[in-house]
């Protein structure tokens, strides 16, 4: 049957298991919405601004596990979408967009609302195409969609010359994609597998690095698992917060700059770290010739690149996190099997000194009467809301807190822009991760500076119902750039000050959405509770101490040993 | 250390710029490159020469394979490979230089395609180091214009142990 340009592409998505897709209209993609009412089966969220779009279609894909999906026409429309891009291309994370173009006549010739957009997002996106022939858009959407979530995952773009919207040809579906160019190694070869499992029964102090890479690959349970069978402890990345339980008495907490001490001080002293879809960022390694200085390192990736980029690795295992483990774990389950070792004795005394370390330095905070501490009112959303939540985070010192002091039970729980430290991620994201799960309770944790990066997504959380919580945890100051002032630029709080701001009820109740202050701690007892469990979006203005800082700290460059403490 | 790869590319709009943008945006060096299509439909090979540390080359060819237009990348480095250059010059050659100059032209094998009362314009072929030499020994006559391709190379068609 011959169908339209804009036919075929709804029809693509469909195929494809689309079933929301956020987006922005504007004139090369007006032939796509005109197409739209006749999918009613994929839902379209109206977004404020295309940025807003382009996260919420990443929140979806973090929550969901599935390829997010958004729509920007050409030209603004499109750029407005780079840092959507670059944010989830940092992360990892499965994402189609398609951007409307103009005339394929007209391409080059600097037209109205033109940019070269494939030109721009190239270093942020996996891939990208040019549809410049209507016959092959159905496979390169196949093309698009397989390349975001196989492999190592990231954003694909799409960018679609409004002609051919008009277009009409023959719909052919292509049965499969072969693209003898791209073939991600999915399973892990066996003799490093060996290797590793050598390095893992000859370890003392073995440790877990878990990245955002156990999450993608779905495989926290297999995870679980293997750490309460070998009894090894577990620290994560940002990323990887979730992939193991906080609450998991093996689990050291988080890894880096604000990681704990207890994580911190292990990988000085540990002789193995097992890497597992992380890639040793500059924020969690610190210093690199002091970096695990007395260790080997077993580095699970799916990407090669990842392995030998920061530091030094001594058994690479290139493969997907889910068969790597599995298998990894077959390898030792028969190592064992012939040689059988008395494991909790093995590793007693290291554990020990782990949880030793946990108990003497956890992490805290000194509460005053005065002021409301921003990690007390984490811990008093914890206990309204103890389980099933989904946290999306902006970025800032609130990010931090919200990683140190909530708990993530389950993987997919914690929504947060890592790699790319995006404010103005939260909101949007959290739009995205209801339309995920339309049950969960999700909050954005947000800070004073960071929500007004993207807070015309009010409006798309309201007309749409969404009961969202937004945490503004409100400090007066950019809190991150100004604790960094006050540790490296001798107190000169240089354009942080942010007293300047709207207010943030009334600015809720002008978007039609319901607005909460809290200043004391009577007031958390007694409005945060009906503000958390209100049916509306609500956004929650809470004023905390202004010059709290993130601890602990290590000072950018610094050995992961020499943590500033509270 | 100079290090040549080969690069086996989809002939697609934009894949010339995924390639050489990756070197400029991981701060990679680019010395020379050379590109044109293959007898397969469709494909075309790029030869590189860049230069970095061990490390440095192995994220290079890391990274060159994870684009999605790049098909296949070769290392020069393991294996017994020739590779050549190729260079068009304009050479001043005034009456009694001439007889100097096409001595080293003959010494070098190189060939004289265009002549005139006063210029000489010599093709010549060889390896990187070959053409350096020939630049510095004519250099004293005064070359008025110079044009080199990257390198090219092919693997031997006999391995030996290295």
């Amino acid at each position: 049957m011959e169908m339209t340009g804009a036919a075929i592409l709804m029809e693509c998505l469909k195929r494809e298991g689309v079933d929301v897709l956020f987006g922005y209209p504007g004139g090369a993609v007006l032939d796509l919405y005109h197409e739209m009412p006749n999918h009613p089966e994929i839902h379209h969220v109206l977004v404020r601004h295309e940025q807003g779009a382009a996260h919420a279609a990443d929140g979806y894909a973090r929550a969901s596990g599935k390829v997010g999906v958004c729509i920007a026409t050409s030209g603004p429309g499109a750029t407005n979408t780079v840092t959507g891009l670059a944010t989830a291309y940092a992360d990892s994370i499965p994402m189609v967009l398609v951007t409307g173009q103009v005339h394929t006549h007209l391409i080059g010739n600097d037209a109205f609302q033109e940019v070269d957009i494939v030109g721009i997002t190239r270093p942020c996106t996996k891939h990208n195409y040019l549809v410049k022939d209507l016959a092959l858009l159905p496979r390169i959407v196949r093309e698009a969609f397989h390349l975001a979530r196989s492999g190592r995952p990231g954003p694909v773009l799409v960018d679609f010359p409004k002609d051919l919207m008009t277009q009409k040809i023959e719909f052919v579906w292509p049965q499969e994609i072969r693209m003898r160019n791209y073939n991600p190694t999915y399973r892990p070869n066996l003799n490093q597998l060996r290797r590793a499992a050598d390095c893992i029964l000859q370890a003392k102090r073995p440790i877990i690095l878990a990245g955002g890479g156990v999450i993608s690959a779905n495989c926290s349970d297999i995870l679980r698992a293997f750490i309460n069978t070998y009894q090894i402890p577990v620290t994560s990345t940002l990323m990887g917060m979730g992939a193991i339980s906080t609450k998991d008495e093996l689990f050291l907490g988080m890894l880096g700059m604000h990681g704990t001490y207890a994580a911190n001080k292990a990988i000085s002293d540990t002789d193995l770290i097992v890497a597992i879809g992380a890639r040793f960022d500059d924020r969690v390694t610190g210093r690199l010739d002091t970096f695990a200085k007395n260790a080997k390192i077993v580095h699970i990736d799916v990407d090669p690149t990842s392995i030998r980029k920061n530091v030094h690795v001594d058994v690479p295992v290139v493969g997907n996190c889910l068969p790597a483990l599995q298998e990894l774990n077959e390898v030792l389950t028969a190592r064992l099997e012939a040689n059988p070792m008395d494991i909790p004795s093995e590793r007693k005394e290291w554990l020990d000194k782990l949880m030793l370390w946990k108990k003497t330095h956890p992490l805290c905070y000194n509460a005053k009467k005065e002021d409301l501490r921003p990690q007390q009112v984490l811990e008093a959303v914890a206990k309204i809301i103890p389980n099933d939540y989904i946290i999306t985070t902006e970025v800032g010192q609130h990010q931090m807190w919200a990683a140190q002091f909530l708990e993530y039970k389950e993987p997919r729980t914690l929504i947060t822009s890592g790699g790319l430290g995006t404010m103005g991620y939260g909101l949007p994201a959290a739009i995205g991760a209801q339309f995920a799960y339309p049950n969960k309770k999700v909050i954005c944790v947000a800070g004073d500076g960071s929500i007004q990066m993207n807070s015309q997504e009010l409006m798309t959380a309201v007309a749409n119902k969404l009961p969202i919580k937004i945490l503004i945890l409100n400090n007066g100051y950019l809190g991150m750039v100004r604790q960094w002032q006050e540790f490296f630029y001798e107190k000169n709080y240089s354009h942080t000050d942010m007293l300047a701001q709207p207010d943030f009820v009334k600015l809720a109740e002008a978007y039609g959405a319901q607005g909460y202050r809290i200043k004391t701690e009577e007031d958390l007892a007694t409005i945060l509770p009906e503000a958390l469990l209100s049916p509306h979006t609500a956004v929650i203005d809470v004023a905390v101490e202004r010059e709290e800082n993130v601890y602990p700290m290590v000072p950018a460059g610094a050995a992961l040993g020499d943590m500033l403490l509270v | 250390m100079r290090r040549v790869l080969s690069i086996l590319v989809e002939n697609e709009p934009g894949v010339l710029s995924r390639v050489a943008g990756l070197f400029s945006g991981r701060g990679f060096n680019i010395e020379s490159l050379n590109v044109a299509p293959t007898l397969e439909e469709g494909v075309s090979l790029m030869t590189v020469t860049t230069y970095g540390d061990e490390q440095i080359v192995e994220q290079i060819v890391k990274q060159l394979r994870k684009v999605v237009s790049v098909i296949k990348v070769v290392d020069f480095k393991d294996h017994s490979h020739v590779d050549r250059e190729m260079m068009l010059m304009k050479v001043n050659a005034e009456e009694t230089k001439r007889e100097e100059i096409l001595r080293i032209v003959d010494i070098f094998r190189c060939k004289v395609v265009d002549v005139s009362v006063n210029e000489f314009t010599i093709e010549a072929t060889g390896t990187h180091d070959k053409l350096q030499a020939i630049v510095s020994l004519l250099m004293r006559f005064g070359i008025k214009e110079i044009a080199r391709t990257g390198t090219v190379a092919m693997k031997r068609a006999m391995q030996f142990e290295q």
